[in-house]
């Protein structure tokens, strides 16, 4: 059953016939956490999009817009603006575009990002359009032009940082942590950072151990960033927005395979929730949670499950930190298995973390032990073979999946 | 003659291919033959080909940079070794040269330091002072006086126990203040963690230091930082943060964003002799040299980094010397003279907003008190030393020496100017010591904007154990 929504407000409530039970949806408290926001889901094809009201200090415009999968593009709704299709370094772009165009502040800088385009074209051609002083580039010293973001940042604009890839960032780790992380709690709140940094990272196709890092499991402790990891050119623009908005520091993960996915986005303009996880595919044996490249390995696994009797919930978390427990969590309550399929290492990677707060939070409702495919602790091989194997392939995921649900 | 040629033809192989590896230089020719990668400007012969028919070698990634034709001569000789011959590389135009000659590590002199007061208190021969107005000049030993006596009064706070932790300035009053004084309050301030002066010269009150020492509510760091990482938004002075050198880009980020407003204002830096062996250090210069940025770098080189004397520390003359490696522009001052300090970094200032420059200071001075508290300078130094520069070399009594001089300045001014600035410490570290410490609210809030779930919980995971277990969580410390 189709259904669309458009332009949801805050405080827009909707009703479906059938689709969902809202108490079935509530969180009881357990931890006497106080959840203000109503969540709903929409079911449309095989593409699952939730909005939610948001408390007011997040009041923001999101178009929870049915988005045509790559199977059936011409299933647009007839009531909605068709949109229109780019790839997802297009849609990075876009948002980045559309937020320097909306606020002067905001600004770029890294290596080659001007002129160049960068070098996976997420800029390309801001540099004509804003010129060389807000799309600026930089000599080679990540923890320079990340230390300098931060200036700029606690001084009023808002830079967006590109690392060429994400492992040169372990470069900027000092300024990432001890400035960026820390100087708003230090100074009493005195001086904000709302700065973006974001780059690709994850293991690409024989780029050698040094360009295939996932440096979200070395961030993810440090307290006063945030994290996201985005996964389709949707989710892409719209985390991009988001990011830029916030006041907080955010880091963004891309993949450097993912720059060239298709899909057609909304015309208007969407920003998405930075905390929330994505529902990708409803279901009710399992929930298989991932993120970034690793959902559509997932996605993959899921036709062979489906073929094969499963039913698996597929949720993209997005949100790296904070996990949006909300989401996860009800998703526990209903199918009561969990799959975690990640490209970290296994030691001390998100999964590890994600492991750790379902088992706190809803140990109760687990009827097998979380189980956690990740890639193995080793420096990712140049050998395509070897490669392949380091990295969670469909197969291990249906494995796993048969496994669990025994 | 022939011999001679292939040698000179030899070392200029070298010379270039050091230089260049692919612009595809030129061609390869017998002589060379055992070097099939880089190609020799001169074939052997005695005629020399022209190459202006070589093929412009334009590099793709630098559009904005004109005249990277790598293969192009300006003048062709005939003459092996002529030193008019210019090659441009991308970046410029660089001569040639047949004398093999080094650059050698250090200069046979080294930098001269910029004074203009002795340690007498009197002007030295030909130098200006009628830029100094008495109002500045006394302002600024008022403010030297009175960060002198806030040592003194804290650093045995802390001996006695009421807080925890200090960093004297003792010696280097006069580059936190002249170059204060140097500056307006709109100008950006990056400070390492020896540089309160700064911040006194702003208008931080004694009441508001003693907040900060004693991490109360009244502290505008709500008590998360150590002792001594002042902030203040309001007085552009940037939190102190304790790691070394991680101030410097940052600095450069601001004064990128001045530039970019264009605003009448700039953002200044400090760091001492050891600050300047972090990678920063070299990528903040760089970077600040390449976008042109507003910035003005002060090194206090105090001769120490805790136990480890600048002769440990590089091998370079200093730091001054360093700016001209990175393009920046850069003064070696007396940092014990205030009133070159002010004159520098007056004139830094100038040259930083109207050239949109950066400019490098190294002010040369002492670290007469010990690093921190947690530190005895006796272990690694001798106390006569020690002794030596803080009587003959000390700033404060340098300056008060010439304002008295003036006639601009008084014993009783001095006595009153000292027991008033003490009586007033006292006071606030008693009134400090009285206020309450920030409550357990105060430990969640500000790592975002607003607290996410898991603080939340975490912070009700704290207050449920507080009420559990009450006689092991501090009485006076609010919940």
């Amino acid at each position: 059953m189709a259904a669309t929504f458009q332009g949801l407000g805050a405080a827009a409530a909707l009703s479906l016939s059938g689709s969902f039970d809202p108490n079935r949806l509530h969180l009881p408290c357990r931890r006497s956490l106080s959840v203000t926001r109503l969540s709903f889901v929409v079911r449309l094809e095989e593409r699952i999009v939730s909005g939610s009201n948001l408390p007011p200090r997040r009041a923001q415009q999101l178009v929870s817009k049915a988005v045509a999968t790559k199977a059936d593009a011409a299933s647009a709704s007839t009531a909605s603006k068709p949109g229109h299709e780019l790839l997802l370094f297009e849609a990075l772009r876009e948002g980045l575009e559309e937020e320097m165009d909306r606020d002067p502040q905001v600004c770029v800088m890294g290596e080659d990002v001007g002129h160049y385009g960068g070098s996976y074209k997420v800029t390309k051609g801001l540099a004509d359009k804003f010129g060389d002083l807000r799309v600026l580039d930089t000599p080679i010293a990540e923890n320079a032009f990340t230390g300098m973001g931060i200036g700029a940042a606690m001084t009023g604009l808002r830079p967006v940082v590109e690392g060429m890839n994400m492992g040169f960032l372990l470069l900027a780790f000092n300024q990432i942590s001890n400035n960026c992380g820390m100087l708003h709690y230090t100074s009493g709140g005195q001086f904000k950072i709302p700065i973006v940094i974001r780059g690709p990272g994850g293991v690409g196709r024989q780029l050698g151990a040094e360009h295939s890092q996932r440096l979200e499991s070395y961030f993810q402790s440090i307290p006063g960033i945030q994290m996201v990891a985005c996964s389709t050119p949707y989710n892409a623009k719209g985390l991009m927005k988001a990011a830029i908005r916030s006041e907080n520091p955010v880091i963004l993960f891309e993949h450097v395979l993912l720059y060239n996915l298709k899909e057609r986005i909304p015309d208007e303009e969407y920003v998405l929730n930075l905390e929330e996880a994505e529902m990708v595919r409803p279901g009710e044996h399992i929930t298989i949670l991932t993120y970034s490249r690793m959902r559509y390995h997932v996605m993959q696994a899921a036709k062979t499950l489906v073929n094969k009797g499963y039913d698996p919930e597929v949720i993209d978390i997005r949100s790296l930190k904070p996990f949006d427990l909300y989401t996860i969590g009800n998703s526990v309550k209903k199918t009561h298995r969990v799959l975690i399929v990640e490209e970290c290492m296994r030691t001390g990677g998100i999964g590890a973390s994600l492991t750790a707060a379902i088992t706190e939070n809803f140990h109760d409702y687990l009827d097998a032990p979380i189980m956690c495919l990740s890639s193995q602790d080793v420096p990712t091989p140049y050998a395509g073979t070897l490669e392949n194997w380091t990295v969670v392939q469909p197969a291990q995921i249906v494995t796993a999946v048969e496994q669990l649900c025994q | 003659m022939a011999l001679r040629m292939r040698k000179s033809v030899n070392f200029i192989n070298r010379l270039l291919s050091s230089r260049i590896q692919s612009p595809g230089v030129l061609m390869q020719t017998h002589l060379a033959s055992s070097r099939p990668n880089h190609c020799p400007i001169l074939p052997a012969s005695t005629t020399v080909p022209s190459l202006a028919s070589q093929p412009a070698l334009c590099s793709p990634h630098h559009l904005r940079l004109e005249s990277t034709d790598a293969g192009r001569q300006s003048d062709c000789s005939n003459e092996i070794g002529d030193f008019d011959q210019k090659m441009d590389f991308p970046g410029g135009k660089i001569a040639f040269t047949s004398k093999m000659k080094f650059i050698p590590e250090s200069l046979e002199e080294r930098i001269h330091c910029y004074r203009v007061i002795n340690e007498e208190g009197r002007p030295i021969a030909h130098s200006n002072l009628t830029e100094i107005s008495e109002e500045v000049a006394v302002g600024m030993y008022t403010g030297m006086v009175t960060l002198q006596v806030m040592d003194t009064i804290f650093y045995e706070a802390q001996r006695q126990g009421r807080i925890s932790f200090y960093v004297t300035t003792v010696g280097e009053e006069a580059i936190n203040i002249a170059s204060a004084a140097a500056l307006t309050a709109h100008d950006l301030v990056f400070p390492q963690y020896r540089e309160p002066g700064v911040l006194l010269w702003r208008g931080f009150t004694l009441q508001e230091f003693a907040h900060q020492l004693f991490g109360n509510q009244a502290d505008y760091g709500k008590g998360r930082q150590m002792p001594v990482h002042y902030g203040s938004k309001k007085l552009n002075y940037f939190t102190v943060s304790s790691t070394i050198a991680t101030q410097l880009p940052p600095a450069v980020g601001a004064a990128y964003s001045l530039k970019m407003d264009k605003q009448d204002a700039c953002s200044i830096t400090y760091f001492g002799d050891g600050g300047s062996s972090e990678g920063d250090f070299h990528a903040a210069l760089n970077f600040a040299a390449v976008m042109e940025a507003p910035v003005i770098f002060i090194c206090r080189n105090n001769g120490w980094a805790i136990s480890t004397p600048s002769s440990d520390q590089f091998r370079s003359d200093g730091i001054a010397i360093r700016g001209q490696a990175y393009g920046v522009k850069s003064i070696r001052v007396d940092g014990n003279d205030a009133v070159a300090m002010y004159n520098t970094v007056c004139a830094a200032r100038e040259m930083a907003i109207n050239e949109q420059k950066p400019i490098l200071i190294e002010a040369m001075t002492y670290r007469v008190g010990h690093h921190s508290t947690s530190d005895d300078s006796t272990k690694y130094r001798p106390a006569d030393e020690i002794e030596r520069w803080r009587t003959e070399s000390d700033p404060v009594t340098r300056h008060r020496k010439w304002i008295e001089s003036n006639g601009w300045w008084s014993r009783t001014a001095e006595s009153e100017l000292r027991s008033s600035v003490r009586q007033q410490l006292l006071h606030a570290i008693q009134v400090a010591e009285k206020v309450e410490k920030p409550s357990i609210a105060d430990l969640f809030t500000d790592v975002y904007d607003v607290p996410p779930l898991n603080l939340q919980e975490q912070e009700k995971l704290i207050r449920e154990t507080i009420k559990r277990h009450p006689q092991d969580y501090p009485k006076d410390v609010p919940v």
